[in-house]
């Protein structure tokens, strides 16, 4: 890789996801998904790791794939359990010949599949310490089954099982804190990222992800116009009020060193980021006020904390 | 060479002796013992397989099914609740037609947990289209092993194996067991040259689609197929392995059946005190008989059929309950392979030895007592009934 990252190069290498996947229009997942894979050196080869997923239903119905490298989804729960078979398996046939050549191991899932019901799988593949690099998408809900709530779901988001009413005002608790507890694993590198801009951020942390020796983790935010309820043109600008807002931090941990990535040159405040979003409507209905300013201080909080574990 | 060996020593020499490319390992009583054994030969360079020590059952066999697909012979052993664990994804092995081999070291289901032998696990898993061969004994746990692979791998099956054997009753005990030399096995069960695999530099390969109802019948007729296919495999590998181990087997063993009259139907360990009770009854005269079923799945119906044809009354005994309110597993089974025939015996389900409540050859004697009273009176009773259970006065 030259160092100079270059976007009309990169989207000039031959495609390792096809179009004629049926993500919707707009969709956040395909974009992230092939901004990883991009980062692959053409010569080698990768194995890639679906969970069940909005993603895996979309990108290989039978009988079509949109992968050019070879493929596995088993599961919903056990992507990273399933990329670590592929590399014990990788590794046992090396030793014995029976394989040769740089194959990379590359698994993504949804939030569902990593923060919750993936989440042990991916403790366990971790702590473990395979060579392999684990991509949550985080839309923020099961998208696959109709947007209900997980845990990387943000408090007061609307969604199918945290509706709003009379009563219920979206989802009531924090989002965890996932890319934390991946830190907290000790690996070689973890990164926060999203499909920003000419996607510099996106590709050189999923460079550093794939090339760097052990178990790696990104977490990449990837919206969803139909859960999130915003136009489906809107997916870079949505992605830069997530950034620049602070609600979406940029930094990666290498060797436990925490790097803050970007800094917004202004600090935006969070409802601008919620104010194009339906699932945060009711946020902004006269009497809730409250939400918008504990949404600002928790932001404020977290972003805090960040500047302080990085220096910046 | 003969060798005093508890079955799961003998099942992780089995293991040995084959050098698999990926275990996946965690304990659960009884089946632990065997990614111990297995952890010892790696620690000591005796294998060289990649062993994969995860954090559940569920991990396991995901890392078996992935290994397996990106083309790695691949092993684990597991018991009972982790079973039960790896449900989901035991439809996956066998759907993705993915050769792995598990041993099965069959132990009751929670709740409430209980450590001791039954088929509850097992037989919870006989839909998920996974070959399952049962052992009466140490030699038999270790002789099905080193089948199951010749078995599994075979193009026109394709599917994933469950080598079973009795919980503690044959994982602990310690019996003299023939060994085969490790050349032999290695001869006899090859290299694992799958045609498509992950891995494959000059053809990648995509493994486990969203599949729609156009297409989703189809694969489901194939695996149907292959299981049905099985059941010849199954006997031409039994044929090879007499061959260079001088031991017969088929798809169940008949125990003086030439001219019997009252049968048992049963597996595994029980196999034993049915024998001794066999043996003894027909010193009497009676003329009793029993089939041991080897081969669950494929289930052999039609041979089951034939073998029973000539008896008066047969009791199937049930190391499960199925809470079906109409018999257990195996007697559902039974009675559906004899329905075909034109004469039937009478049948009955005495379901037993739940959660390893011993099963003695006096209570094995009792149920020819009553198969003898069924065929002279020809009335069969109480069809489903369960043995040894104490009454609820005695509990309370
Ligand atoms: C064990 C299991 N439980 C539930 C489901 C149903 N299911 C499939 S995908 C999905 C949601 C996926 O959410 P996420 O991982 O966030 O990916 P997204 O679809 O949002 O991109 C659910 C609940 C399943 N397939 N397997
Ligand atoms: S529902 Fe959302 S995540 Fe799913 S394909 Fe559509 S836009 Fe993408
Ligand atoms: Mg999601």
């Amino acid at each position: 890789m030259s160092t100079v990252y270059n976007l009309k190069r990169e989207v000039e290498k031959p495609a390792r996801l096809t179009g004629g996947h049926r993500l919707c229009a707009g969709c956040g997942a395909g974009v992230v998904v092939a901004g990883v894979l991009r980062a692959l050196n053409n010569e080698d080869r990768a194995v890639v790791v679906n969970a069940t997923s909005c993603l895996e239903v979309s990108t290989f119905m039978y009988p079509y794939t949109a992968y050019m490298d070879s493929f596995i989804h088993s599961a919903f729960e056990n992507s990273a359990a399933t990329c670590s078979g592929v590399e014990a398996a990788y590794n046992a046939l090396q030793r014995r010949g029976k394989v040769d050549g740089t194959v990379k191991f590359i698994t993504f899932a949804g939030d569902g599949g990593t923060y919750d019901i993936g989440f042990q799988s991916l403790s366990g593949a971790m702590e473990r310490g395979h060579d392999m690099v684990y991509v949550c998408y985080d839309n923020e809900a099961y998208m696959n089954t109709g947007i209900q709530r997980s845990s990387s779901t943000p408090r007061f988001a609307r969604t199918t099982t945290s509706p709003v009413g009379s009563v219920g005002q979206g989802k009531k608790q924090n989002k965890k804190d996932l890319t934390e507890i991946l830190v907290a694993h000790n690996i070689p590198y973890v990164a926060q990222t999203a499909p920003l801009g000419n996607f510099k951020d996106l590709h050189s942390k999923s460079y550093k992800a794939i090339y760097t020796e052990g178990p790696c983790f990104l977490n990449i935010l990837s919206p969803c116009p139909r859960g999130w309820d915003y136009p489906m043109a809107k997916l870079a600008e949505i992605t830069k009020l997530a950034v620049d807002t602070c609600v979406w931090p940029l930094f990666e941990v290498e060797e436990g060193v925490w790097h803050l990535s970007y800094t917004p040159k202004k600090k935006l405040p969070v409802e601008e980021f919620l104010r194009p979003q339906g699932r945060f409507r009711h946020m902004f209905q006269p009497g809730n006020e409250w939400m918008i300013a504990e949404a600002q201080a928790y932001v404020d909080q977290k972003w805090e904390r960040l500047l302080e574990r990085t220096g910046a | 060479m003969s060798h005093r060996l508890s079955g799961n020593e003998a099942v992780a020499y089995a293991m040995k002796q084959i050098n698999p490319d990926v275990m996946g390992a965690f304990p659960i009583t009884p089946s632990t013992e065997i990614p111990e054994y297995f952890a010892d030969y790696v620690a000591n360079g005796e294998v060289n397989t990649e062993y994969v020590a995860v954090e559940s059952e569920h991990s396991s066999m995901s890392v078996c099914i992935a290994a397996q697909a990106a083309g790695a012979r691949s092993v684990c052993a597991t018991s009972s609740c982790g079973l039960a664990l790896m449900y989901e994804l035991l439809y996956v092995a066998a759907s993705c037609r993915l050769p792995i081999t598990l041993a099965c070291v069959n132990r009751a289901l929670s709740g409430p947990i209980n450590i001791n032998h039954d088929y509850s696990d097992s037989m919870g898993a006989r839909d998920s289209g996974w070959i399952q061969i049962y052992a009466e004994n140490n030699q038999e746990a270790y002789d099905n092993f080193l089948m199951a692979m010749p078995i599994g791998e075979t193009p026109n099956v394709r599917l994933p194996v469950m080598a079973c054997m009795d919980g503690f009753i044959t994982s602990h005990a310690v019996e003299n067991i023939e060994l085969l030399e490790t050349d032999a096995v290695r001869r006899f069960i090859g290299e694992y040259n799958p045609e498509h695999y992950l891995l494959k530099k000059e053809n990648p390969l995509a493994v486990g689609p969203y599949d729609i109802s156009p297409y989703y019948m189809e694969h489901k007729v194939l695996e149907a197929e292959a299981m049905k296919a099985a059941k010849a495999r199954i006997l031409e590998v039994a044929a090879a392995f007499e061959k260079i181990s001088g031991r017969h087997y088929g798809l169940f063993e008949e125990y003086r059946m030439e001219d019997a009259e009252l049968a048992l139907v049963l597996m595994g360990s029980t196999a034993g005190t049915a024998k001794a009770a066999i043996d003894k009854l027909r010193e009497d005269g009676v003329k009793a008989g029993l089939v041991k079923i080897r081969v669950f799945r494929p289930f052999p119906g039609e041979e089951l059929a034939r073998a029973l044809a000539g008896t008066r009354a047969v009791a199937v005994m049930d190391k499960s309950e199925g809470f079906s309110a109409n018999g257990g597993p195996l007697f559902a089974e039974t009675c559906g392979a004899l329905y075909g025939l034109k004469e039937r015996p009478h049948l009955i389900d005495i379901v037993y030895g739940l959660g390893g409540r011993d099963v003695r050859v006096e209570d094995i004697e009792k149920v020819f007592g009553r198969l003898a009273n069924i065929a002279a009176t020809g009335e069969t009773g109480p069809v489903y009934v369960h043995m040894g259970q104490r009454s609820r006065e005695e509990i309370a």
